[in-house]
C-alpha cells in the first residue's frame, strides 16, 4: 500500500500525472474510486482484494478527463480495457500511466501501450474457473430454456441503464437506446423495451467486452448480464480466434470487414 | 384519530391476509428473489420476507409504475380518438411489511403529483392503497430516516403500523380510517396491547445532520461549482439511485403504436446527462456536477420551499444501488458541514 501511495505522491509531485485515479475507503467494508489530486491526499489510497471497479471507466468521462493527464491504479481487467480503448481510438498512446500493484504490495508503473501489451500478455486473461462452470450451467440449457431464462430475467430490468453507465466500453455520446429518428429501441421498460435494450447492448460488447464484470455488479435488479457477455466472449474466442484487449491496435471481430472474410453477406 | 394499540398473534395475521385476496384486494410485500428481496405480489404472510434492512425497489411501484398506460389513441382519417383509462379497473392494493420511512415517502409523491393540477391516475392508485408498515428492528450504514423527521418506529403514512414482539406477536397500531377498515375482519382476535414495549424493538438510528442545518447551507451553496465537482466527480449519471427512490417521480412520455396505440409514463432520471437536454442542442446542466446538485437541491431545498415536504426519507436505497458508491448520508453530511 505504502509502495502505491509513495508512487502517486512522486508522480503528483513532479507533476508527470495531474490526477491519480485510485481506489479508496468506501461504505462499510467496500471500496470506491478516489481521485487523488495532490501528495498530500495519496493517503487515501488503498489496494485489496475488495477493490473490483473498473476504473478505466472514468477515462471516458469528460469531468475527470479534464482534470488533465491520469494515471489510473490497475486490476487485469482495467489493463485490457486500457488497450481495448486505444484500438478503439478513443485514447492515444502517452496519454494515460497505469499502475498496477502486485499481491506483495509493490507496484508497475506502466507508461505506454506497448508496456502494458507486454504486461497483459502474461496475466490470465481467460474467464476464470468459476465463470466457466457458471457459463457450462448455462450452456447446458436448451433454447426454449434460456429464452425463459432472459425474459424472466429482462422483466425485471428497471432500464436504468447503471450497466451502460458503469461499462468502460459503453462510452457512445449518444446511445442507440436514446437514438428517436428513427427510433431503434423502445424506451419504455416494458417486456419487449427490455428485451431489444438488453440484446442491443450485449451485440454492441460482442468481441469488445473485455469482462471486467461491472455491468453486472451495477445491475441494481441483479440480472446476470455477464453471463452474455460471458457467452459472446467464448463464442468470439472459438470461431475467430480472437480475445479482446490484447494489442492497442487490433481487428475487431464484429466491425472488421476484409475482402477475404468467410462470409459472403457483406460483399 | 387517535392511534389506537392492539396487539395480533401471526396466526390472526395469516387468516387477514386470507381475507384481504378473498375481498379481490392484491398483497404487495417484500419476498426473497433470487439473492435480494424485493417487492412482489403474494399470496400469504408465509411467502413474505420481514428480516431484510430494505428491498432493493421502493413500494412506489404501487402508485408510479415505471411503465404506465395514460390513455390509448386512434387516429382515422385525421380524426383522432382518445380512450382515456378506465380508473374503476385499478386493483384495491395493501402494501404489506413496508419500513415506516416508505410509508413516509408518499406524502412526497402526493406533493409532486397533486401539485397544481391533480394527476388521476396518480390519485386514483394512491386512494387504493392501505399502507400496512412495518417497525424496522434492524438498520445499516445507509439508513438516516432519524436525519429526514422519521424514525425506525415511525407511523406517519401507514394505515397500520406493525412491530414484529418475537413469539409470533405483533403490536398492531392502527393509524387511520382506512387501517381501521382493513383489520374489521379480525377485530375479534385483536388482543389489548400487554405492555408491550415497542422501543425496545426498534432499531438505532444515530441522527446524521438537522434539515435546519441542511437548508441554511443548500442555497448559498448552490453557486459553489467546485463543491459539486468534488462531491460528484465518481458519480456515472445512470438512473439507478432514482429509480429506486421512493420519492423520486421524474418521468418521460412516449407515444408507441403509430396511428392507433398508446400513450405511455416512463420513469426519468435527472441523473442521465439527457434530462436536461434541449431540442436547440443547449443542455443547461451538461456536467455531472450539476445533475448532482440538481438531486439534492430538489430533495432538501426546493421540494421543503415549495411544497412544504422534503423529498427524502433516508431509506438510503440510492446508496445501496449506486454502482459507485454514492453514499447519500455522506454527502448530506458534508452538505451540513460546507462552509459556502
Ligand atoms: S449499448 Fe451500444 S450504443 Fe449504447 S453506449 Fe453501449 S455500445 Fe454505445
Ligand atoms: S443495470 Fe440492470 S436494471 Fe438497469 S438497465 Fe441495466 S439490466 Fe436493466
Ligand atoms: S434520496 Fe435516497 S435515501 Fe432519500 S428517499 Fe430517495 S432513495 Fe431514499
Ligand atoms: S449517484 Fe450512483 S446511482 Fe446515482 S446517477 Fe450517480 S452513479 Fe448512478
Amino acid at each position: 500500500m505504502e509502495d502505491l501511495r509513495n508512487k502517486a505522491r512522486e508522480l503528483l509531485a513532479a507533476k508527470a500525472v495531474q490526477v491519480v485515479v485510485g481506489y479508496g475507503r468506501g461504505t462499510g467494508a467496500s471500496r470506491r474510486a478516489v481521485f487523488i489530486q495532490s501528495a498530500a491526499e495519496a493517503g487515501e489510497l488503498l489496494f485489496d482484494n475488495a477493490c473490483r471497479q473498473n476504473l478505466a471507466v472514468y477515462l471516458m468521462k469528460p469531468e475527470v478527463r479534464k482534470l488533465g493527464k491520469m494515471a489510473l491504479v490497475a486490476i487485469p481487467a482495467t489493463l485490457r480495457t486500457i488497450l481495448q480503448l486505444a484500438s478503439e481510438n478513443q485514447i492515444q498512446d502517452l496519454e494515460l500511466l497505469a499502475l498496477v500493484p502486485d499481491a506483495s504490495g509493490a507496484v508497475t508503473q506502466l507508461a505506454t501501450f506497448a508496456a502494458i501489451e507486454a504486461h497483459v500478455v502474461l496475466q490470465d486473461n481467460d474467464l476464470s474457473a468459476a465463470e466457466k462452470g457458471e457459463l457450462q450451467k448455462y450452456e447446458i440449457m436448451g433454447m426454449e430454456q434460456r429464452r425463459q431464462f432472459w425474459e424472466e430475467h429482462f422483466s425485471r430490468c428497471l432500464k436504468c441503464y447503471a450497466c451502460r453507465a458503469a461499462c468502460p466500453l459503453c462510452y457512445c455520446s449518444r446511445c442507440t437506446v436514446e437514438c428517436n429518428q428513427p427510433q431503434w429501441i423502445p424506451v419504455p421498460a416494458h417486456d419487449l423495451g427490455n428485451l431489444e435494450w438488453n440484446i442491443m447492448r450485449a451485440m454492441h460488447l460482442a468481441g469488445r467486452c473485455i469482462n471486467c464484470g461491472d455491468c453486472s455488479r451495477a445491475c441494481p435488479v441483479g440480472i446476470p448480464l455477464h453471463l452474455l457477455n460471458q457467452k459472446l466472449i467464448s463464442e468470439v474466442y472459438t470461431h475467430f480466434n480472437s480475445r479482446s484487449g490484447m494489442a492497442a491496435k487490433a481487428d475487431h471481430a464484429m466491425s472488421t470487414f476484409k475482402p477475404n472474410d468467410a462470409e459472403d453477406f457483406i460483399r | 384519530m387517535a392511534i389506537e394499540t392492539t396487539s395480533i398473534k401471526r396466526e390472526t395475521l395469516e387468516k387477514l391476509f386470507s381475507n384481504w385476496l378473498s375481498e379481490g384486494k392484491r398483497i404487495l410485500a417484500p419476498k426473497k428473489l433470487g439473492d435480494h428481496v424485493d417487492f412482489a405480489l403474494v399470496g400469504s404472510l408465509a411467502e413474505v420476507s420481514l428480516d431484510q434492512v430494505q428491498t432493493v425497489q421502493s413500494p412506489k411501484i404501487a402508485v408510479f409504475p415505471r411503465v404506465e398506460e395514460l390513455l390509448a389513441f386512434q387516429s382515422t382519417d385525421g380524426n383522432v380518438q382518445l380512450r382515456e383509462r378506465d380508473l374503476a379497473v385499478l386493483p384495491e392494493t395493501v402494501i404489506f411489511g413496508l419500513r415506516p420511512c416508505d410509508a413516509a415517502a408518499f406524502a412526497s409523491l402526493k406533493a409532486i403529483f397533486d401539485w397544481d393540477t391533480p394527476d388521476k391516475l396518480f390519485s386514483a392508485r394512491l386512494e387504493k392503497i392501505t399502507v400496512v408498515g412495518l417497525s424496522c428492528s434492524r438498520a445499516d450504514e445507509y439508513c438516516f430516516c432519524t436525519s429526514v423527521g422519521g424514525g425506525p418506529g415511525a407511523a406517519a403514512g401507514s394505515d397500520i403500523l406493525l412491530t414484529d414482539m418475537g413469539r409470533e406477536d405483533f403490536l398492531l397500531e392502527i393509524i387511520s380510517e382506512k387501517g381501521r377498515q382493513a383489520v374489521r375482519s379480525v377485530s375479534a382476535g385483536l388482543q389489548p396491547d400487554a405492555a408491550m414495549d415497542k422501543e425496545s424493538r426498534l432499531a438505532r438510528v444515530t441522527p446524521a445532520f438537522t434539515v435546519e442545518k441542511i437548508s441554511s447551507v443548500l442555497a448559498a451553496l448552490f453557486d459553489d461549482a467546485s463543491f459539486w465537482e468534488k462531491q460528484s466527480l465518481r458519480c456515472l449519471g445512470c438512473g439507478a439511485c432514482a429509480y429506486v427512490c421512493p420519492t423520486c417521480a421524474c418521468f418521460d412520455i412516449q407515444d408507441e403504436g403509430g396511428a392507433s396505440g398508446k400513450r405511455l409514463r416512463c420513469w426519468d432520471s435527472c441523473g442521465f446527462g439527457l434530462f436536461t437536454l434541449h431540442t436547440s442542442g443547449h443542455n443547461p446542466r451538461p456536467l455531472q456536477s450539476q445533475r448532482w446538485r440538481q438531486r439534492l437541491m430538489h430533495k432538501f431545498s426546493y421540494m421543503p420551499e415549495r411544497q412544504s415536504v422534503l423529498g427524502c426519507v433516508g431509506c438510503g436505497r440510492c446508496s445501496r444501488a449506486c454502482p459507485v458508491d454514492m453514499n447519500m448520508v455522506e454527502h448530506m453530511r458534508a452538505v451540513a458541514e460546507a462552509k459556502p
